[in-house]
């Protein structure tokens, strides 16, 4: 069984039909645009963005669903460990401090607190979207090619996309193994101690390591058999021209990026957005 | 149409990291448009000599060379891998491993992409090849949702491409169901007939057999012993000698106390003439034919009313009933995809059921983990280093129990009682790198012995494996069964399953086809339609000898095979 959770499918949407070297510009624009912010406004204006372009790009949420969870247990303990190591960050930023509740001593909830980070969150949750639909939409060989056209080396290229592409037949390896194993009682599970488990992550490491190795083996034969290195370009049954939409795809997150850098400069005079002042 | 295309001219060939040669003194000549099967045990230099046809030697695997290799004019060591891709098309063995476009298209084209042609020239050509394998609507499909017919077909389009004068097939039967290579090897006989020159490597004859080859040439320990039609091949004690598997029917036939000559035309079922011979078939019969004696049926393991399915909607087992009997050793067969794999995986609880359940010796096993299951369930995966992760032997068997915190003075008696059943006690204190494939098979089993499981699942125990070391283990555990152990074998060898497993439960689209004996299910053409397999030769020479009861015939034949079989051992 092939595991078609997380990786690219092709549909027929306006996102599939950009070029791979475009929505990569664009997620570059739109994630340092992001990096450079923790202006609330902004960020929410993006993450409405980003959520629009993944209901335009046809993802299933079936297809994000065991990523999401992990985002979501992460996030979920940011949060938390954010507040239990810095409670007066958030204050120590806006300059202003409105006490919600006391919790216990010295952690009192601010609105201050709270309110960076909300900010934080909503960064992540911003970013994360931008990183699904790039790789959920984007052919893999497609993208090398576009890589290619820029300059980089086509081998570079070439390794990159099989990366991409016998990513989900390692991982469905791993699973495979990992099961074989605790099926001879290897304990993965969190009754094992940390040290049993590192001990135990390595008897699943070795046999993925050495199947996986034959695959690079065959696969690397099957390609110097059909002349891979043969000149010092090579031409690409994927590639796709740059088009219109890509185009406008490019002037969107271009301006968004501006507008950012814009708003950071000229008007907050700050990373930060006080509404506190 | 009698060019030399490739000539051998006294030609050895010595890995740089080997102490003896691979290849000795090869002298061959194949011509244009010949169809040639090149026959041997596994290391017997067959893959090494396709190898250096196509010029993976010595430019990909470096070595010492001597003596001279021609392929279409070109002296092969001074070429090189690129210009001799332009004259050898090959197909590997591993047609899954070796797709390196995201679509059909794509990985037909990679080829030419190398060869910097221009892209809407690109398009056309592969459409035009496309067409030529009859993968013309498929051209943006992923290669790995394809049946492995299709992928087979992608394959060869992807070297035919090229335009090639050579196509090389090293073991294209390998990892296909019998159906699938059957017709693997009438599409690979069509492609014979378009001028092209066929260079076969198996050693699965009787599979290859299905369609005509011209020449047979039978590689034994980096030497061609014999090099003759397949007539001539087939008649002479050579295949028996060297442990390669004849055709069954041949098998039979000898058993029957016939001579095989060249002039019977033994090479394909189809020209073997049983007419001169069918008196003597049919006297064995009468003699030999027996009825079964009554088995045990205690069961042991029950799967009851089994549906699973990944996304909820398509089936991927139906409602499946079976019961597996203390001391049996049953096959579970079918296509590729079919849900054999599935099973097994809900068997040891590495997935849940949608419905049903399993009982072992009438308890539910749904509330035990994967690790506790082991108790019960062992099983040993097809490719044994997706289990292997020690460095030593003893420490491979002992994993298992040193998890599990038993006695380390315990773990070396037990591990030691089970490394000697094994066949594995003088080794125990090697390193699992020296060993052979059959023999780190063999570990991987023992490692599962060890933990002293009621039932052993086998998924493809044999795959990959020539006639000598399938025999080595199958033998093996024939062993193991007679000593009491319960053996599963999920499988698509049809040798595997009529010779070692009295009953097959063959499974065809998620929902169990027939649980009935192994000779029955091969007899039957119906099912064996459905379930990708092939009937056995057996069956057509019964009918052709004009027994009335051909099913009896191969009932009687594989008593007598395995009569035969245990008293070489």
């Amino acid at each position: 069984m092939k595991i078609k959770v997380f990786s690219y499918s092709s549909l027929d949407s306006l996102i599939h039909k950009m070029s791979g070297l475009s929505k990569l510009i664009c997620f570059l624009l739109l994630t340092t645009a992001i990096m450079a912010t923790y202006d609330i406004r902004i960020i929410i204006g993006i993450m409405i963005f980003s959520y629009a372009m993944m209901k335009i790009s046809q993802i299933r949420f079936s297809q994000i669903k065991m990523m999401l969870i992990y985002v979501g247990i992460f996030l979920v303990f940011n949060f938390i460990l954010t507040f239990l190591f810095a409670p007066k960050y958030g204050v120590e930023i806006y300059g202003t401090e409105h006490v919600l509740v006391n919790v216990l001593g010295n952690y009192d909830i601010t609105v201050e607190q709270l309110f960076y980070q909300i900010t934080k969150t909503a960064k992540y949750l911003s970013v994360i979207p931008l990183g699904i639909i790039f790789i959920l939409t984007t052919n893999p060989s497609e993208f090398a090619s576009s890589l290619n056209k820029i300059g980089v080396s086509y081998r570079i290229c070439i390794s990159l996309s099989l990366t991409l592409r016998y990513f989900p037949d390692v991982a469905s390896d791993y699973n495979t193994i990992s099961l074989a194993q605790q099926a001879r009682g290897l304990d993965m599970s969190k009754k094992a101690k940390t040290s049993e488990r590192i001990k135990n992550v390595a008897a699943i490491l070795v046999p993925l390591i050495m199947t996986t190795m034959d695959r690079i083996d065959i696969i690397s034969n099957a390609m110097d058999l059909r002349g891979f290195g043969k000149h010092n370009k090579r031409t690409w049954y994927a590639a796709k021209p740059l088009r219109k939409v890509d185009y406008i795809g490019i002037l969107i997150c271009l301006l968004i990026f501006l507008l950012t850098l814009w708003v950071r400069f000229f008007i907050n005079k700050s990373i930060y957005y006080n509404p506190f002042i | 149409m009698n060019d030399v295309l490739i000539e051998f001219r006294d030609y050895s060939f010595q890995y740089f990291e080997q102490s003896q040669p691979t290849l000795k003194n090869i002298n061959l000549k194949i011509k244009k448009g010949e169809k040639v099967l090149i026959l041997g045990p596994s290391g017997s230099g067959k893959s090494t000599l396709g190898n250096c046809i196509n010029g993976l030697i010595p430019f990909a695997h470096k070595g010492k060379i001597d003596g001279k290799l021609f392929v279409d004019g070109i002296e092969n060591k001074n070429s090189s891998l690129f210009e001799l891709s332009n004259h050898v098309g090959t197909v590997l063995q591993d047609s899954d491993g070796q797709f390196i476009g995201l679509s059909v298209g794509e990985d037909i084209a990679f080829a030419l992409e190398n060869d910097m042609v221009e892209q809407s020239l690109m398009h056309e050509r592969v459409q035009k090849i496309a067409n030529i394998v009859d993968m013309g609507q498929l051209l943006n499909q992923n290669p790995h949702d394809l049946s492995g017919g299709q992928k087979q077909r992608v394959s060869l389009a992807g070297v035919m491409v090229d335009d090639v004068d050579i196509l090389l097939f090293d073991e294209p039967l390998a990892n296909l169901d019998p159906k699938t290579g059957k017709i693997a090897i009438e599409l690979i006989d069509s492609i014979s007939k378009n001028d092209k020159t066929v260079i076969i490597i198996e050693h699965r004859l009787e599979d290859v057999l299905h369609k005509k080859v011209d020449r047979i040439v039978v590689m034994n320990d980096g030497s061609i012993v014999m090099d003759d039609t397949p007539d001539n091949v087939l008649s002479s004690d050579i295949l028996h000698k060297y442990g390669i598997r004849e055709p069954l029917y041949l098998t039979a036939a000898k058993y029957a106390k016939i001579d095989i000559v060249p002039e019977l035309k033994p090479a394909y079922l189809e020209t073997f003439n049983v007419e001169l011979c069918k008196d003597k078939i049919r006297s064995w019969y009468e003699s030999n034919h027996v009825r079964e004696q009554k088995e045990n049926n205690s069961p042991l393991l029950e799967i009851k009313n089994i549906s699973f399915s990944y996304d909820g909607k398509r089936p991927i087992l139906q409602n499946v009933n079976a019961i597996i009997n203390e001391g049996e050793m049953v096959s579970i067969v079918g296509k590729n995809g079919a849900g054999k794999t599935t099973l097994s995986s809900i068997l040891c609880g590495f997935i849940k059921p949608d419905e049903g359940t399993i009982l072992m010796e009438g308890k539910d096993l749904s509330q035990y983990s994967i690790s506790e299951r082991a108790e019960y369930i062992g099983i040993v995966m097809q490719n044994p280093n997706q289990m292997i992760s020690k460095t030593m032997i003893f420490d491979e068997v002992a994993f298992g129990l040193r998890i599990r915190n038993v006695d380390e003075d315990e773990i070396k008696e037990k591990v030691h009682a089970v490394l000697k059943i094994c066949g594995l006690y003088e080794f125990r204190n090697w390193p699992i790198s020296a060993l052979s494939f059959g023999q780190k098979k063999r570990v991987t089993i023992a490692s599962i012995l060890v933990l002293n499981p009621k039932i052993l699942i086998l998924d493809e125990p044999t795959a990959g494996q020539d006639f000598f070391h399938y025999s080595e283990i199958m033998e093996f555990l024939r062993k193991l069964n007679e000593n009491g152990q319960t053996i599963l074998l999920i499988t698509h060898d049809m040798h595997l399953m009529l010779e070692y497993t009295n009953r097959a439960i063959v499974i065809c689209d998620g929902k169990k086809l027939a649980d009935k004996k192994s000779y029955e299910v091969l007899c039957d053409l119906d099912l064996t339609e459905k379930a990708n397999l092939k009937e056995t030769s057996l069956f057509d020479l019964a009918l052709k000898a004009g027994i009335d009861d051909p099913l009896s015939f191969v009932e009687c034949f594989i008593h007598y095979d395995r009569r035969v079989r245990s008293n070489e051992n």
